[in-house]
Order: structure tokens, then C-alpha cells, then sequence
């Protein structure tokens, strides 16, 4: 069974259809690309995997839950996590809490253990601080802990933001454009972070990035989104040689080569 | 590092803070000099602030919620537990003296929990709303609450809620005081807490990592109105009387000026803002004497004293610090100022 899997996905905006009859399947330990040009629907199709839209027509099952129409959270705890576009850290608080509360739906204690200080609440409250400092070490921002979340400098903030998702311990990491703003040589050492991540906690990861060097150097397969439409899937070789994807979105044939 | 068992930790930091208010109260009514009574108003008044602010920073400071009905939630709390005091429990007490804590404990804490009721549902269908639309609705709650209070004659009406017994004390409104800071305090440095946080970061950031961000406003809210409540009765039987236009919007805009000023989420922010707010138009006060004048200039003075605050702190006094945070510390204080300095 394949750990997601979206049929006829649809969803209209008014009299605008902003994603038409998209299929997706992904299995476990997956890298998955999606690409396509500006205005193609990618990110509207992130937000209703994870429920920020629901689509007008289709399903989404995910692990088993069907998710089209659920919240955003409940789509978090069947094991759905992501990042954004523009990042959304929580900027005034600091870098570990931005973590902890990214694992929030693992630490469930009542607000009256909160206030007395239970052996429940401390035991949650230790794992909780132990898992995000050990997130911050695999991210080399172990240092900045304590710093405000904005004081980091850019490149450490999209990073940040893949540790807060992956402390929700998801199934799924989706992310949406993690290399926009890096310079070549963060975009070469995310794309090892997102390759060792996949491999470390055994995830599946979907992304979508403009940037051609990491989507063709570490996705195992590639769907091409124009006009809310898929025109075409495959291995990165498949679509870089695919004339429709050629004229969609690389441009003119002879400069794509 | 081994810890006490909480409940033993908790027993004994109660046992001290219990002893030391005692002694502080003890102490106070040893005391004799002329306006004696009057100071000691003032710092019941102080405490009661406290409480209102402290509170109502949960609402507003933490979770981000602007709320403009506090005193409504307040008079809530206060005309609940005046009414089961005046009609049910002073018989008790006239029966069984020793009660009268404890009576005066459980009217409290079922004014407080009426309160949070009212908070409940004024919460549920309006926290869909934001920033300025949920501030008109919880504004217009207030006064709707007021103008019930108003036509209930059982309760005084218009005329006011007159011989509430005198029940409650310096003890009593430090110890509610002390209880409302150490809940606040160790929910916002809990899950809850940073569930709060998040949702006023940023709500569509918060609901992706799995938090029901109505919940979390509704928890705020009902939280937050609970101790309003237990200020409005220990305000009620401190006063020993209750009138509706003690709780107009204007006391609830005193309180969210309190949590402003010391800073949106800053605990102790409220508490010293709570503190300046109350003195600050009494001390002011002696201007009118000093002035030899029969004009008062007293709130001309408090309402510019207010606006200078809020044009060179606009972030309150202590921004969404504590007071140990913007102090500065011994050691690592240095590295960490540089570390700033160098990403400001």
C-alpha cells in the first residue's frame, strides 16, 4: 500500500480550476519532486495534502486515513509534516522552542500537570527538550538554541524550519521550495541534508524547488505540474529528455541541453 | 539531579509562601500610623490588579487574543460569588465562624468558575474572529454582562450590590495573586504555553505542526477569565460592595493598558505595570497640593505619563521578556549581548 495517495484531486477557485485531475502515489522512503512553472498549482496542491485547502473533487488517502477535508492538524498527527514557501518560523520565540513546539503533537499532558509540575509533565517536558537539542545537533544549530528564531541568518532559518517539521516525527516531509535563497553552496549542502534526512528517520519526502541542480540530483522521481495540470512523471532522466517538459517549462530546446 | 516528589516540592513551596504573606499581613496590621488604612487599600487594590493583568496577559500577551472584556468577565466573578456569600454562606458563618475561609474560598473559586463558563462561551463561536473584530465582540460582551448585572434587581441593580461581607483581605488577594503568577508562569513555559505562543506567532504555522488553534484560544480565554472571576470576588468582598459601572469597558481598557504597557506576554511586565498603574494616579494625587490649586491635573498627568511610556517603550516596558531575562547576568551575559548586537 503506498503511504500516500491522491486521485482525481481537483480544486476550483470561483471559475478558476487552479489544479485539475491530479494523481499522485507516493511509498515509503520516497524522494519525490514537483516541478513546473510559477502559477502552476504546486503549492495550492501542498495545501490540500496537508489540509490548509480541501480539494473541490478527489481523495486523498493518506497511510490509511483519508485526509481530504480534515484539519491541518489532524493531517499532522496521521504523520504529514511541512515546510513553507516564505518561511513561517515562530520568529519571536527561540530556536529550541520553535523545535519543541514542532513535536507538539508527541507531548500531550494536561494544562493541570502543566501547572503542578506532575512527574508526567517533567517526563514529557525532558524527552521534549532532549529530541529537539538532538534535532538542532543533527542541524549544526545546536549553538543558536537560545537565540530568537529571527536573529538566525537565512539559510539557517530554512533549515530550522525542516528541524521544527521533522520534530512532529512525520511520515511524509513536504517541502515547499527549501532551496529559494540559498546561494550554490547552501543549495549543495541542503541538498545533503534533504538526501541524509530521507535516510536518517526513514521518511518520505516530497518537494518542490525551481532550482534544477537539487530536484534532478536527488529526486527519484519528478512530476511536472503546467496549468494545474501533471504533463508529465518520471526519473529525472525521463523528464529532462521529455520534449513537453522541454517546451513547458526549461524553455527552447537548444538552451535546456 | 533527584527531584521531590511534586506534590511534597509544591506542599512546601506553599507552606512558605502562606508563612510569608501571614507574616507580611501580620505585620501590616501592626502597624499604626495616620493613613494606614489608606495605604493598606492601596495595596489591596495593587494585588487585585495583579491578578486582572496577569490574567488577562495570558489572553492577550500569550496567546495573542486581543480581549477589551475583562471587566466583564470580572463582574462575572465578583457578583457570583457576592451573591452565594449574601444570600447562602454568611448564615453558614454566622453558625460556624471558623468557616468563613473556606466559604470565602468556594465562592471565589465558583465565581471563577462561572466567569470561565462565560469565557467558554463568549470564546467558541467568537475566536474564529481576529484582531480587531474579536476585540468589538469580546468589548460588546462586556457590556452586555454589564447591562444584565444591571437589570437584575435580585443582585441591586442599578443601585448597586450593597452588604457583601467583608471576607476578603490582604492575605487572601496576595495569596489568589501569588497563584494566578506561578499558573501563568508554568503554563507558558509548558506545552500549553508554547501551544499559546505559537498560535500568536503565527496560525497557519501553528495548525501545520498539529495544533487546534481554537482550542488553544478557547483554553487561553477560559483560563484567563477564571482568575478575572476570582479577582471580581475578592474585589467584591474587599469593597463589601458591587455597582454595574465599576465595569464599564473603561476598567477593561485599564487592564489591557496594564499588559501593554508592561510588555504583551511578559508576566512580569503586567505585574510592575499593575503595580505603576495603580499607585501612579493616587501618588499623583499630592500634584494638586503641591500646585496650591482646585484644579486637578491628575489625569492629565497619568494619560502623558502613558503616552511618553508607550512612544519610547512601544514594546512595554519589557518587551515579551522577563524582568531575569533583561537583567543583566553575571556570567554569560557578555557573549550573549555581542551575539545580538552583531545579528541587530
Amino acid at each position: 500500500m503506498p503511504l500516500l495517495e491522491a486521485r482525481g484531486v481537483t480544486i476550483r477557485f470561483g471559475g478558476l480550476t487552479a489544479v485539475a485531475d491530479f494523481n499522485l502515489t507516493i511509498e515509503q522512503h520516497e524522494l519525490v519532486g514537483l516541478i513546473g512553472p510559477n502559477g502552476a498549482g504546486k503549492t495550492t496542491i501542498f495545501n490540500m495534502l496537508t489540509g490548509v485547502y480541501a480539494p473541490t473533487e478527489g481523495t486523498i488517502v493518506f497511510d490509511g486515513h483519508s485526509t481530504a477535508g480534515c484539519k491541518p492538524y489532524d493531517i499532522t498527527a496521521f504523520g504529514v509534516a511541512r515546510t513553507f514557501q516564505n518561511i513561517r518560523l515562530f520568529k519571536d520565540l527561540t530556536v529550541l522552542d520553535n523545535v519543541k513546539i514542532g513535536g507538539h503533537i508527541h507531548y500531550k499532558y494536561s494544562g493541570t500537570s502543566a501547572v503542578l509540575h506532575t512527574n508526567r509533565f517533567h517526563a514529557a517536558e525532558d524527552e521534549a527538550e532532549a529530541s529537539a537539542l538532538e534535532l538542532l545537533r543533527i542541524f549544526d544549530l545546536e549553538q543558536r538554541a537560545h537565540d530568537d528564531a529571527k536573529n538566525l541568518p537565512y539559510g539557517d532559518q530554512r533549515r530550522l524550519e525542516i528541524a521544527r517539521a521533522l520534530a512532529a516525527r512525520p511520515k511524509l516531509l513536504l517541502l515547499d521550495e527549501p532551496a529559494a535563497g540559498l546561494n550554490d553552496r547552501e543549495t549543495h549542502d541542503l541538498m545533503a541534508t534533504i538526501h541524509d534526512v530521507r535516510d536518517r528517520f526513514a521518511i518520505a519526502i516530497l518537494l518542490i524547488e525551481h532550482n534544477m541542480e537539487l530536484v534532478m540530483g536527488i529526486c527519484e522521481r519528478i512530476l511536472v505540474l503546467n496549468f494545474g495540470k501533471t504533463i508529465a512523471q518520471g526519473t529525472p532522466e525521463e523528464v529532462r529528455a521529455n520534449p513537453v517538459v522541454i517546451e513547458a517549462y526549461l524553455g527552447e530546446p537548444v538552451e535546456a541541453v | 539531579m533527584k527531584r521531590l516528589p511534586w506534590y511534597l516540592r509544591d506542599a512546601i513551596f506553599l507552606a512558605v509562601f502562606v508563612a510569608v504573606l501571614l507574616a507580611a499581613a501580620w505585620g501590616l496590621a501592626a502597624l499604626r500610623f495616620p493613613g494606614i488604612a489608606y495605604y493598606t487599600r492601596i495595596l489591596v487594590l495593587i494585588g487585585i490588579n495583579i491578578t486582572l493583568a496577569v490574567s488577562l496577559n495570558i489572553i492577550n500577551g500569550h496567546a495573542g487574543q486581543f480581549s477589551l472584556g475583562h471587566a466583564g468577565f470580572m463582574a462575572v466573578g465578583g457578583y457570583f460569588s457576592a451573591f452565594l456569600t449574601y444570600f447562602y454562606f454568611s448564615k453558614l458563618v454566622d453558625r460556624y465562624p471558623s468557616a468563613q475561609s473556606a466559604l470565602l474560598v468556594v465562592a471565589l473559586l465558583a465565581g471563577g468558575a462561572l466567569a470561565a463558563v462565560a469565557g467558554y462561551v463568549v470564546g467558541l463561536p467568537s475566536l474564529r474572529l481576529r484582531g480587531d473584530y474579536l476585540a468589538i465582540v469580546t468589548l460588546g460582551f462586556g457590556e452586555i454582562i454589564r447591562v444584565l448585572i444591571l437589570n437584575i434587581e435580585k443582585i441591586g441593580g442599578a443601585r448597586g450590590f450593597t452588604g457583601i461581607p467583608h471576607w476578603s483581605n490582604f492575605f487572601w488577594v496576595y495569596f489568589f495573586a501569588g497563584i494566578t503568577i506561578l499558573v501563568s508562569l508554568r503554563l507558558v513555559r509548558s506545552a500549553v504555553g508554547r501551544a499559546f505562543l505559537a498560535v500568536r506567532e503565527d496560525q497557519i504555522a501553528a495548525e501545520a505542526m498539529g495544533i487546534n488553534t481554537t482550542k488553544y484560544k478557547v483554553k487561553a480565554f477560559v483560563i484567563g477569565s477564571f482568575w478575572a472571576g476570582v479577582a471580581g470576588g475578592l474585589y467584591a468582598h474587599y469593597l463589601m460592595y458591587l455597582n454595574p459601572s465599576m465595569f464599564t469597558f473603561i476598567r477593561s481598557f485599564e487592564i489591557v493598558v496594564m499588559v501593554v504597557l508592561g510588555g504583551l506576554g511578559s508576566i512580569s511586565g503586567s505585574i510592575i505595570a499593575a503595580i505603576i498603574l495603580t499607585i501612579l494616579p493616587e501618588g499623583l494625587r499630592m500634584v494638586k497640593e503641591v500646585l496650591h490649586s482646585d484644579k486637578d491635573p491628575r489625569m492629565i498627568i497619568y494619560s502623558i505619563t502613558l503616552i511618553v511610556l508607550m512612544l519610547t517603550r512601544p514594546q512595554g516596558i519589557f518587551g515579551r521578556r522577563e524582568l531575569w531575562q533583561v537583567l543583566p547576568r553575571r556570567k554569560d551575559a557578555v557573549p550573549k549581548k555581542e551575539r545580538d548586537d552583531a545579528a541587530a
